[in-house]
């Protein structure tokens, strides 16, 4: 997956700014080969939460609404670049902060209703009203009228506008960058006023939206069943006629089943304990894609804690980490890292050389801050498997270099909450690790790296925060073409700069798996989709 | 007869409140914020802040629980905070196959242990017994985790006899049953056999088989009926013993009840889903005790209820 390739043709989309879209869309070629038709079995450990796109956030039911919703904008299956979803194509003023989307026509709703702009303003108007509970709210901070809408003086978003019933004009208080991408996000999908009224909070459990499936059944606790949307606005897609998601089935037992013929792909992926046994059956792993994933998985370090208050310590600890070993333990599913950026972000500094790990210079730099004779630390850790166990190789990293680092061991909730509330000196990242919500290097920022996550309850759990970083990458946000490579070099230098000052180790960037059946078909890109994991439901399709 | 019922029910109602109080204590004085976990990693402070205030969670703690009772009292149980349904929906959905799965093991361990512990009681001493007691010591003392994943592979994935988890038809009941059944089958063909060898020592056997009955006869119909009805008032006791079982082997079969429910709801501090299935299952091993206790006086009738 090139994604500083497919960034840059996004960026000649925004620049070019209007219609450049309409002419990527049909830059997706559908593959020749696949046929209409079949249900596929996809099996979940847990209960699906919610279909609400407006509060969905997991990565189970995220791929979910992907397939029963569509917004403004949406991405080329298998990739990350950008493409017009129910936006036939749009304008963007020359400062960048208007944004005219003109919609596509007769695109229909499940209920039967067409789509119209109004639909447009009601959605973003919902996401963003306190009482929805949106947890993607945020992530629209940009358009005119957001921090009315927070603070609940305003029952609108003063900068989104109905020009006719195929024109929506939006309006932002400040450049972004990532606008379109936010467009992109499932919070932005287009839902229908009347059906949102009239399940009420239930709506999640009965959504009516425009994509190309629609809900035919849930049965709460064993499964839910989507039926293809036959008057889909996409031509020719979805192949497949019904998915079944079946939940309630634990990893283990759905690789069982799927070795027996019985599912077509496992949601929650192979299990680690199983891993090396597929890998080293060449049947099954040719059934095995393998992709990267916009994911990184680190320590952090508390700056506002003695002893990691200290530079000196954190460069130590950095340079103490084995990260090689520790990816072997997880059977080389994963690549070291030696930055918060995972290689195929872009912004990723292709020959930062990092801290290298080296125990001697550790110790000098441990005795230089006055730490000759080690310390006494917690390393605080999620529960579940490999966890634990990558936990205990990190206390050994440690321990050569003289810090005892007491493992504590807890349930994720449990971890969150210590990492926010700053109680925590070490956290190994792993089962809360960062994935990006979208392709940008900005979302690897603000909420882990940045002022605005380090207060309490956030998720920056070094408490790093540095207002001179914190300025720049706000100057970064600020340009129009989210591909600017002016913008990206930014976007490098604040990276390199957190870095220096070292609140983070990071350890490893996971490579993602996903096993099928044998019928299934499609592009491998398709079950390494960045955005729906874990596959594109639109576009994969059975051979028998 | 009713005054002890009554007294019962009042006993059984202070029991609940009193559960219901600890299990919200706990959830609330547990380091883990639910409101962060709904909110998840992307929100803003305001949204976390809103988030709670709507849901109540920046009430005081006596606040919190007197609303809670308050909605109890009226029927509601709360919305899950994460899967944004009714509580009493979701318990409903899966109570029914929670309640199957318990019948399926109440019968799977009666089967098995009463017909182990009568083969014990009339080989006592022998190598059969001896071997028996072992088997059942063991099924008593198997996690179920390990058991369960154990009969998975042996039956569904090896043999092929039974499917491989999943919920609907007889033959995925069986494994599960089975599974949950087998530890109390342990206790049964232990109590069965002391029961049994009480029994055939009792005078009136002895006298059934000094008149010249069969011996075959003598066990089926004279033996065995008073045998088994001081086992038959320990079933209400089981379904205290299911309750913390099915969690395991409802996850491990993918068996859709509300243990799995439970199991889920803990992961995610989804606490109205948690409180809720913790006072359906309280209110479940009460019934289950007094259920067993106003059987005895019927199967034996020098007891008396008072």
């Amino acid at each position: 997956m090139s994604l500083m390739k497919t960034m840059l043709t996004t960026s000649a989309l925004a620049v070019s700014l209007s219609f450049a879209g309409a002419a990527l869309a049909q830059d997706y070629q559908p593959d020749p080969n696949a046929k209409p038709g079949g249900n596929i079995i996809v099996t979940y450990k847990d209960d699906v939460a919610t279909l609400d796109p407006a509060i969905g956030y997991d990565w189970q039911n995220w791929s979910m609404i992907k397939s029963l919703f569509d917004g403004l904008m949406d991405y080329v299956p298998g990739t990350t670049e950008l493409r017009p979803g129910l936006a036939e194509s749009y304008d963007v003023s020359d400062d960048g902060m208007t944004f005219t989307f003109h919609l596509r026509p007769g695109v229909k709703f499940h209920n039967g209703r067409e789509m119209t702009a109004e639909d447009v303003k009601y959605s973003l108007d919902r996401v963003t009203n306190p009482a929805t509970q949106s947890p993607g709210a945020g992530f629209f901070g940009s358009i005119m009228g957001y921090d009315a809408m927070a603070d609940g003086s305003a029952s609108e978003l003063s900068g989104v506008e109905v020009v006719d019933p195929a024109t929506v004009k939006i309006t932002l208080s400040r450049p972004d960058a990532t606008f379109l991408h936010v467009m992109a996000l499932n919070f932005a999908s287009i839902v229908p006023k009347e059906a949102v009224e009239k399940w009420g909070a239930d709506f999640g459990k009965h959504p009516v939206g425009t994509g190309a499936y629609k809900l035919a059944d849930w049965t709460i606790g064993q499964q839910l069943v989507f039926a293809k949307n036959t008057d889909y606005w996409r031509a020719g897609v979805p192949y497949l006629d019904q998915i079944t998601f079946e939940v309630g089935q634990e990893p283990i037992v759905a690789l069982l089943r799927l070795q027996k013929g019985e599912v077509d792909v496992p949601g929650d992926g192979i299990p680690p304990a199983k891993f090396e046994e597929v890998m080293n059956n060449p049947a099954e792993k040719a059934r095995v894609v393998e992709g990267g994933q916009l994911q990184t998985g680190y320590i952090t370090l508390n700056v506002k804690m003695p002893p990691f208050d200290n530079l000196k310590v954190r460069e130590a600890v950095n340079m103490a980490i084995n990260k090689k070993r520790i990816t072997q333990m997880i059977n080389g599913r994963a690549i070291p890292a030696n930055q918060p950026l995972p290689p195929s972000m872009p912004g990723y500094i292709k020959d930062y050389k990092g801290y290298s790990f080296d125990d001697a210079a550790a110790k000098k730099l441990l005795a230089e801050a006055g730490f000759a004779d080690g310390f006494t630390t917690e390393l605080y850790v999620m529960n579940t498997d490999p966890n634990p166990r990558i936990a205990q190789a990190i206390q050994q990293d440690l321990k050569a270099i003289g810090i005892t680092a007491e493992i504590k061991s807890l349930a994720q909730a449990n971890v969150i909450e210590a990492g926010g509330a700053g109680k925590a000196p070490m956290i190994w990242s792993g089962g809360m690790a960062w994935i990006a919500d979208f392709p940008d290097p900005s979302n690897f920022y603000g909420p882990i790296l940045g002022c605005a996550g380090a207060g309490e309850g956030g998720w920056n759990w070094s408490k790093f925060c540095d207002p001179e970083i914190d300025a720049e990458a706000t100057k970064a946000d600020s340009f129009t073409d989210p591909a600017d490579p002016k913008r990206l070099a930014m976007w490098s230098d604040v990276y390199a700069k957190v870095m220096e000052q070292a609140p983070w180790v990071p350890v490893f960037n996971e490579q993602r798996y996903t096993m099928k059946s044998e019928r299934m078909g499609g592009a491998d890109n398709l079950y390494v989709d960045p955005v729906s994991i874990p596959v594109n439901y639109d576009y994969v399709y059975v051979t028998k | 007869m009713l005054a002890y019922l009554a007294r019962r029910l009042i006993q059984a109602a202070l029991i609940l409140l009193g559960v219901s109080f600890i299990t919200f204590f706990l959830l609330y004085v547990l380091p883990a914020d639910p409101v962060r976990q709904i909110a998840g990693r992307s929100a803003t402070a305001q949204t976390v802040e809103n988030i709670r205030h709507q849901l109540g969670l920046d009430q005081p703690f006596v606040v919190q629980y007197w609303r809670y009772l308050v909605g109890l009292v009226q029927g509601d149980m709360g919305r899950s905070y994460l899967q944004k349904t009714d509580v009493a929906t979701l318990i409903m959905a899966r109570l029914p196959a929670t309640l199957l799965l318990m019948l399926g093991a109440i019968v799977a361990e009666l089967v098995i242990g009463l017909t182990l512990g009568i083969i014990a009681a009339i080989r006592r001493g022998g190598a059969l017994d001896q071997t028996l007691m072992i088997t059942s010591f063991v099924a008593v003392s198997a996690p179920q985790f390990v058991v369960g994943l154990l009969l998975l592979y042996v039956f569904a994935v090896k043999l092929s006899w039974f499917p491989i988890g999943g919920y609907g038809s007889f033959s995925n009941l069986v494994l599960p049953a089975l599974t949950l059944g087998i530890m109390g089958s342990g206790w049964y063909s232990r109590m069965m056999r002391s029961s049994m060898i009480d029994v055939l020592r009792s005078d009136y056997i002895r006298t059934a088989r000094a008149k010249g009955l069969r011996r075959s006869r003598v066990l089926v119909l004279h033996a065995m009926p008073n045998a088994i009805l001081p086992i038959i008032a320990m079933i209400g006791i089981d379904i205290g013993i299911f309750m913390s079982g099915i969690v395991v082997v409802e996850s491990v079969f993918g068996w859709p009840g509300i243990g799995q429910l439970a199991w889920q709801a803990i992961q995610r501090v989804d606490i109205p889903i948690i409180m809720g299935v913790t006072l359906v299952s309280a209110c479940a091993i009460v019934l289950g005790n007094l259920i067993a206790d106003m059987i005895t006086p019927f199967i034996d009738p020098r007891i008396k209820l008072r």
